[in-house]
């Protein structure tokens, strides 16, 4: 998987994905305040910490699905309200849920996905090499509702191998997984910030990323503090 | 515009390959229609003055039946939170699906209402009236009923919601759609009800993909 032909060659920039004094608050309950991150091109971002502590809750905030309460995200220099199309063509977002349809095939799933970046200019040879590099080729034409949770887990991943884009955002990437496709992701992950893509991924087991920045949500939680008793 | 085509061919596919949920709306259709003749009397003269607001309440009722699955699947598995970030304007994407919904929901009942007229005894200078109104009342109520099911997307029990949201607002359909078929059976023009339609469906064509979008857009957050 360190194939040096695997890696796409990012554009360079000086700045890569920053957020400064972020706050979530869901059903006003403060989940975690004054949380700051920086990540450079070619860099990897840890979030580690208990269930509930708000990883994916920041990881959403991080993709632009939901706004934060405080504080500001930018990505290469601008805040992501300022440009969210630009923002959105530049990132990978793979939730826990997985976005499969069972009654589409394999390669229609992910042929679906692509197409929604479709600016990325991704054609039919990059899906079925995708699907080669997380395993699934010989599955490609059997309906989704016919794999096992690792397979489906896997097929999303393929998402993020489908089509370039500078940022991943993976939300407990190695879950369900088997040793061998977890071998994959870090092949997958090493070449992409080769290329000077940046990844921000939350887990509870122990990934193998080189020096990655690691962020512990336990350190920002505001103890369950409703927004009333909170005073910034 | 390729991801535009890409999520229609999509709604499009999965709703062939799981044929029995979009047939059930047809099923409906005609079953409902089917009811009043036992309900009211097989009088012919009686169903034919009747035909047009029978036609035209069954296929709003059925129509009813599909908006709960218009965007619920997508929320539940997390394409939702994909489509909001995905580079393509949301308008647009809420556009695309509403115009799948039209293609699997308010073509086959375009297509089953003469049939439907037929049974009712509907007099025969109606039925191209019929089917123009149809035609644009149909892509009317996908419009409001996809702005219904987005603000109602989440909520409990959203399907009975959905229906009190939406079918006050689609009476001005029911009122001219139906007024056009009585017009053309009357032997008058109907140019005026179907110029209304047509105004409707373009104020609803800029206005509900984009409510839609932001009912998405809070539905996802």
């Amino acid at each position: 998987m360190d194939d040096d032909s695997l890696i796409i060659r990012y554009p360079h920039y000086m700045e890569g994905f920053t957020g400064t004094g972020l706050a979530c608050i869901r059903s006003e309950r403060i989940v975690f305040a004054g949380l700051g991150f920086a990540v450079s091109p070619g860099g990897a971002l840890i979030l580690s910490g208990p269930n509930g502590s708000g990883k994916s809750s920041l990881l959403r905030l991080m993709a632009g699905i939901a706004k934060p309460a405080a504080g500001t995200i930018s990505w290469r220099g601008t805040e992501l309200a300022g440009d969210p199309e630009r923002f959105y063509t530049d990132m990978h977002y793979v939730g826990h849920r997985d976005a499969v349809k069972p009654a589409l095939t394999v390669r229609e799933n992910l042929a679906f996905h692509a197409a929604l970046r479709a600016s990325t200019g991704t054609g039919a040879a990059d899906i079925d090499a995708a699907l080669d590099r997380v395993g699934l080729a010989a599955l490609a034409d059997l309906p989704a509702r016919m794999l096992s949770a690792g397979q489906t887990r896997r097929l999303t991943l393929a998402r993020i191998l489908a089509s370039p884009a500078a940022l991943w955002l993976l939300d407990e990437p190695t879950i369900a997984l088997d040793t061998q496709s977890v071998e994959r992701i870090h092949g997958a992950i090493a070449a992409h910030r080769a290329g000077g893509g940046i990844l921000v991924a939350s887990t509870n087991v122990p990934l193998r990323i080189e020096d990655a920045l690691t962020i512990d949500m336990a350190a920002y939680a505001a103890d369950g503090e409703t927004i009333w008793g909170y005073s910034t | 515009m390729s991801a535009f085509f890409a999520l229609v061919g999509r709604d499009i596919r999965i709703a062939l390959r799981q044929l029995s949920d979009t047939l059930m709306v047809i099923v409906f259709f005609v079953i409902a229609a089917a009811l009043f003749p036992f309900g009211v009397g097989p009088e012919p003269n009686l169903l034919a003055r009747m035909a047009p607001g029978i036609l035209w309440v069954t296929a709003l009722l059925a129509a009813m039946l599909s908006f709960d699955r218009l965007f619920q699947n997508d929320y539940e598995d997390g394409t939702l939170e994909l489509l909001v970030v995905s580079p393509q304007p949301l308008w647009l994407t809420a556009l695309a699906k509403i115009s799948a919904h039209w293609l699997t929901t308010g073509l086959p009942l375009l297509v089953a209402s003469p049939v439907i007229g037929i049974m009712l005894n509907l007099e025969p200078q109606g039925y191209g009236v019929l089917l123009a109104a149809m035609a644009l009342g149909t892509a009317i109520i996908s419009l409001v009923g996809a702005l219904g099911a987005a603000l109602t997307l989440g909520s409990r029990r959203s399907g009975v919601l959905l229906s009190l949201l939406v079918l006050p607002l689609v009476i001005p359909v029911l009122i001219f759609g139906a007024g056009a078929v009585d017009a053309a059976i009357g032997g008058f023009a109907a140019t005026q009800q179907i110029l209304l339609l047509g105004g409707l469906l373009l104020a609803c064509l800029v206005l509900c993909p984009w409510g839609c979008a932001v009912a998405l857009r809070m539905a996802a957050e």
